[in-house]
């Protein structure tokens, strides 16, 4: 027993004590994990971190490359309140997502339905679906400037085959300009989010369309009540990546008709782009992008909500 | 036949089954049809002569074939140049993506440390902040640096992204901690870890990621729009922009230039398929 007693101490005092073992080990480990983050955070740090830091700070400012930059607290928001551009490409913006959204999204789940079977070549229809998404944005614009051409174009002469007899001037007309690039956009996008569905759908399990069956329910009545269901998370997320993705719409309006005619599909991001870089107007665009990063962060955020309510319920 | 569980049900037999087989394959051709119309009207322009392009009725087959077309525009636009420059941006960019995304992944999937999660919660939370806000102070950094009009803008800005360590972090986390314990226990350094059973082990992630961040980049317009301004520095999308707006009575070869540039992504898209389709499910779903 004494032998021990004394035992005990003397061990301790050859090896570490188990605490400073476990704060070398930490250390050690904090060592190991910065080194293995470092290379891909320096230059997140640098080249997004920063930034995003500093547009913040920039749109309480007024600046421009040749003078020094000046606090003017909310002169920005206050210029962009006035500023009759700004407020066309922020109601254009809404505009675009109230059409590309829920379009999208009805497009997408209506191909994910359809496809989500197992029969011979469905991997060849997917692939077809999801094409134009990895297509580039110049190609598809180009592609589709020619198919609205407004005298020759295909679509016009579909839709004077099919007893239309003025057909919009789509990309040539204020009115039409901004439905045209919304049909371009959901037609690119339907197949990306068509990969969300359809992974949703999978995701249900089938006992619970057996067990519906089993109680005698019909096509439809199995679709409200297990498919619909069953992919509200899928298409909760499919709704802010959408919302968020229209927001922020930009090359694809850049190419297609570059905001025109006149002002008619200038959008936010465009807005941003020419008051900064090509007026090097830094602070007040900085407060542009404030605004449609604050848009971005209310949607999201609502949505947030209201999905977590309809949960509760 | 409107049902999702087919899958599940026994098969039907007789003449009703295969009527509603045959219905479905009529519809979903239709729709791939439809889809895939715009390519179709791109490449058939592509091989007519300008005359032909917009014709009443659409000849969806070209009277004869302009196969010189193919020919002709390399010496209209300098597009082995634009065509070297996209190569060459895309393989850079794709490969730092991959290699830095990776290896921060481990980091934060593997290595059990102070302050990581807030640490990736920083990462998580710029994914969420539109580009577009950021674009002017990054501009500025650029411009300061006197880094604007040259390759090295575009590479900074696009290799560190936030996307691909978030991607190969939600596969890492799949991969069992066992499996590293293990390793550490055979003498292993974490370093080792990462190249000789991560790496190996991840295979299908870091294809889907490679093939994301090379088509992306290969796709992007607005980065070269904003940042490069020589036409010898030019990529592939902006030189058929620009072809457009010089020649924009030019149809055929602008169709010729839109086949040209899509064609390289198609065969990538053609071999590596399932890669993308898994990347976006993966990542979208836990997004």
């Amino acid at each position: 027993m004494a032998d021990l007693l004394t035992a005990t101490p003397a061990t301790a005092s050859a090896a570490p004590s188990p605490r400073a073992r476990d704060r070398r080990r930490a250390r050690r480990n904090t060592l190991i994990g910065w080194s293995f983050i470092l290379p891909n955070f320096l230059g997140f740090a640098v080249l997004t971190l920063v930034p995003v830091i500093a547009a913040f700070a920039l749109s309480f400012m007024e600046w421009d490359s040749y003078n020094p930059p000046e606090w003017v607290g909310l002169d920005n928001f206050q210029r962009l309140l006035n500023d009759e551009s700004t407020k066309i490409a922020l109601r254009n913006t809404a505009f675009y997502a109230l059409g590309h959204v829920p379009l999208t999204m009805l497009a997408a789940l209506g191909l994910a339905l359809l496809l989500n079977r197992k029969i011979a070549g469905v991997g060849f229809f997917r692939a077809a679906a999801f094409f134009p998404y990895i297509t580039s944005m110049v190609a598809v614009a180009v592609v589709w400037n020619m198919l609205f051409h407004p005298q020759f174009g295909p679509v016009n002469q579909f839709l004077q085959f099919v007893g239309v007899d003025s057909p919009p001037g789509w990309t040539t007309s204020t009115t039409w300009a901004m439905p045209a690039i919304i049909l371009t956009s959901v037609w690119r996008d339907m197949g990306y989010y068509m990969v969300l569905f359809l992974a949703g759908l999978q995701a249900i399990p089938v006992e619970q369309y057996e067990a519906a069956k089993v109680d005698g329910a019909g096509t439809w009545q199995r679709f409200r009540a297990v498919t619909l269901p069953g992919l509200r998370p899928v298409t909760f997320l499919v709704l802010i990546l959408l919302t968020v993705q229209s927001f922020k719409v930009f090359d694809l309006v850049v190419v297609m008709t570059d905001g025109g005619p006149g002002r008619a599909t200038l959008v936010l991001s465009q807005q941003i782009y020419r008051r900064g870089i090509i007026e090097g107007e830094f602070g007040y665009a900085s407060a542009i992008s404030l605004v449609l990063f604050l848009l971005v962060l209310v949607f999201t955020l609502v949505q947030f909500w209201f999905n977590n309510r309809r949960e509760r319920r | 036949m409107t049902t999702v569980d087919t899958a599940a049900a026994p098969r039907a037999r007789g003449p009703l089954a295969l009527l509603r087989r045959v219905a479905l394959y009529a519809l979903l051709t239709a729709a791939a049809l439809l889809i895939l119309v715009p390519f179709l009207w791109m490449v058939s322009a592509s091989l007519k002569r300008n005359n032909d392009v917009f014709t009443i009725p659409i000849q969806w087959i070209p009277r004869d074939f302009q196969w010189a077309n193919f020919t002709e525009i390399w010496t209209r636009v300098p597009l082995a140049t634009y065509l070297g420059n996209t190569v060459f941006l895309s393989l850079v960019i794709t490969f730092l993506q991959v290699l830095t995304g990776s290896f921060a992944a481990y980091g934060f999937a593997k290595v059990r440390f102070r302050g990581r999660d807030t640490l990736f919660m920083m990462y998580v939370a710029t994914i969420a902040v539109p580009w577009q806000a950021y674009m002017i102070p990054q501009y500025i950094m650029m411009q300061k640096a006197e880094l604007t009009d040259t390759f090295w803008s575009l590479i900074l800005l696009q290799a560190f992204g936030a996307f691909g360590v978030f991607l190969m972090r939600q596969y890492y986390l799949t991969i069992p901690d066992e499996l590293c314990e293990a390793a550490r226990v055979d003498g292993l350094s974490e370093y080792g870890i990462w190249a000789r059973i991560m790496l190996p082990l991840s295979k299908p992630a870091l294809a889907s990621l490679a093939l994301l961040t090379f088509v992306n980049t290969w796709n992007d317009y607005m980065g070269p729009f904003i940042y490069l301004t020589s036409n010898d520095l030019w990529t592939i999308q902006l030189g058929l922009r620009s072809f457009v707006g010089q020649f924009d009575a030019d149809y055929a070869m602008i169709m010729t230039g839109s086949v040209l540039s899509v064609l390289p992504i198609t065969i990538i898209f053609l071999l590596g398929q399932r890669h993308f389709i898994q990347g976006i499910a993966s990542s979208g779903m836990k997004g």
